[in-house]
């Protein structure tokens, strides 16, 4: 769907600088006259979201280090002063807090959507496995910068994640004091993890434009996972069809981000993180912020050190094989009865195991996380190959242009697709 | 035209050369950017500590700090001695005898960190839960440990760590 531009500036200014420069059509050509698939739910506004949720803590994390001091004595107590001494400073930290797992919230809702339409498959690949890798920056950036506050949470997590690497024979060791700056987590490493928290967010920007620019050269999917026929008669403008349903729905995820915020601002964090880091004194149960709490079960269900570490760091890992796992040449869930309810039992697991990961290493806990990662593997590995060669997925509509009048009753002669196929998407919505 | 003809040497080699010299050098360049992340001159300096063994008495113990992590100190009893020393080695996932372990067999001196992610075991104040063989508890991820500190289940791979120790006196030893 790229092409020649079809900007035309009128003013004789629009036309110098467009000569010389031609931003303007750069912007009239992604945001605003791109042509959009013209059925997408609002499954497809958590990309807007996410850029939203992007600047907002790109903002509040500026304004933030201006207050923040990174240094084992002043860290924690400097936190404490900008929530009671600095203007607005309990606003902005509530909300740079729980912006972060907003935008978790919000990418885990991105990653389902992508797994439910098929939004990996051909042609779109790489805008996949781009998303992968904004995804591991994001973990970056969140564990970086959850050592910030210097509470026990924020020293023993990091304690424990940077120990992940000495797993490895021979080299583990090294590249733990390497990342550390010391034989423990301490002055160096709240100095570097401030430094690289305030540079990652950057490089998720640039990812972010890599992804956006892999979107726009096959175009957007869509709930029937049908291609783009005919411009004319499947899509429409992104502007304002598309600009104004993302910012409706900005509006709604943000009610829910500010209800975090001004009524539940420590619902999601942990209150040990109140206490100020103590080398020599482990909290009684570590767990991490909810947002790694699948992983986290995953890392505790092998009882072999180096096991676990690379089966967490596998279980993103296969994430990246993804498009080549899947052998179903339909896309969405909508037309492929088995995958929709494999679909659903996997989301089920994932919400398991991140209820287990944050329960206590024991007993039936572990079998249980054992018995949910078994699983969550075997969707990748084994299910998904299987499912595309045996099951008989339901008739495609003929196009999007086709599915859309169907649904809406305008052609009572029906395209032979069935009726309830054509509406499920639209009910995800 | 003619001079190059006599070579095999063409201007071609000197740029390839040239350019394989520059990466090369770039890529040196990069490493103090990368070394600068090691731990610091100043760091590595606190690398030994003397500590005096009097105040503990049989069956107490202390913990003391030895680059930034804690040291546990445990003067042992006749029975844990015993029960150290009863285990059979092909019992152990990490196999060491408890004499390779304390110099002294009274005196059992150890990094305390859990060999598995990082955590301080439980085990060295009187309360505090002991795990299935009597010596220290990770509450983390659930690894006991016996009382030679060996690693007898859960999680992690390796007996937590005994430090270089030197007794410089009867009762006063130097770490690192």
């Amino acid at each position: 769907m790229s092409g020649q531009s079809t900007y035309q500036p009128t003013s004789a200014v629009g036309k110098w600088f467009e000569s010389r420069l031609p931003v303007m059509g750069l912007v009239h050509d992604t945001m605003l006259n791109f042509p959009t698939p013209k059925n997408l739910n609002y499954w497809w506004t958590f990309g807007g979201i996410l850029a939203t949720f992007l600047v907002l803590q790109i903002i509040t994390g500026i304004v933030l280090a201006m207050q923040y001091t990174p240094h084992v004595d002043f860290a924690f107590e400097s936190v404490e002063k900008i929530m009671r001494d600095v203007n607005y400073g309990w606003l902005l930290r509530y909300a740079h807090a729980n912006g972060a797992s907003m935008f978790f919230l919000a990418v885990y809702i991105h990653i389902f959507r992508g797994l439910y339409y098929g939004s990996y498959k051909q042609p779109r690949e790489l805008l996949w496995i781009i998303g992968v890798i904004i995804y591991l920056v994001m973990m970056a950036t969140a564990f970086m910068g959850y050592l910030l506050p210097w509470g026990q949470m924020s020293f023993w997590g990091a304690t424990v994640i940077t120990n992940f690497f000495s797993a490895f024979p021979i080299v583990g060791d090294p590249i733990v004091e390497w990342l550390r700056g010391g034989f423990v987590v301490g002055n160096p490493t709240l100095n570097r993890f401030f430094s690289l928290h305030y540079l990652t967010p950057f490089i998720l920007v640039g990812l972010v434009g890599l992804h956006v620019w892999a979107l726009h050269v096959p175009g957007n999917a869509n709930p029937t996972g049908v291609e783009v026929k005919s411009v004319k008669d499947d899509t429409v403008p992104f502007h304002p069809y598309y600009t104004l349903k993302d910012s409706f729905a900005i509006v709604v995820f943000m009610i829910l981000f500010l209800w975090f915020v001004f009524f539940a601002p420590n619902f999601l964090g942990e209150v040990d993180n109140y206490i100020k880091a103590n080398p020599l004194v482990t909290p009684a149960h570590i767990v991490p912020e909810w947002y790694f709490l699948p992983f986290y079960a995953i890392l505790r269900a092998v009882p072999d050190k180096l096991g676990g570490v690379l089966l967490m760091f596998a279980s993103i890992g296969v994430l990246f094989i993804l498009p080549w796992l899947d052998t179903s040449k339909v896309k969405s869930a909508t037309f492929r009865p088995l995958y929709k309810q494999f679909f659903f039992i996997f989301v089920a697991v994932s919400i398991g195991l991140g209820y287990l990961g944050g329960k206590p290493a024991e007993g039936g806990y572990i079998l249980a996380a054992r018995i949910l990662t078994a699983y969550y593997f075997a969707h990748f590995l084994i299910i998904m190959p299987i499912l595309g060669l045996i099951e008989k997925p339901k008739k495609l509509p003929e196009s999007i242009a086709k599915a859309v009048l169907d649904k809406n009753g305008d052609d009572p002669g029906g395209g032979g697709a069935p009726a309830e196929a054509v509406t499920a998407p639209e009910t995800k919505g | 035209m003619a001079h190059t003809d006599q070579s095999d040497t063409t201007r071609r080699d000197f740029l390839y050369i040239a350019t394989g010299s520059f990466a090369a050098a770039t890529a040196f360049s990069i490493w103090p950017l990368i070394d600068q992340m090691n731990p610091d001159a100043s760091v590595l300096a606190l690398s030994s500590t003397e500590v005096d063994l009097t105040p503990v008495e049989v069956g107490q113990s202390m913990t003391v700090k030895w680059r930034g992590s804690p040291i546990f100190i445990r003067r042992r009893t006749a029975e844990e001695i015993k029960e150290a020393l009863a285990v059979p080695l092909e019992d152990l996932p990490d196999p060491e005898a408890d004499s390779e372990r304390a110099e002294k067999p009274e005196w059992l001196i150890m990094v305390g960190v859990c060999t598995h992610l990082g955590c301080i075991p439980k085990g060295q104040k009187l309360g505090d839960e002991r795990g299935d063989y009597n010596g220290w508890f990770c509450p983390c991820h659930g690894s006991h440990y016996d009382t030679a500190g060996r690693i007898r289940k859960g999680p992690a791979p390796l007996n937590l760590v005994v430090p270089p120790i030197e007794y410089l006196e009867e009762t006063k030893i130097r770490i690192g």
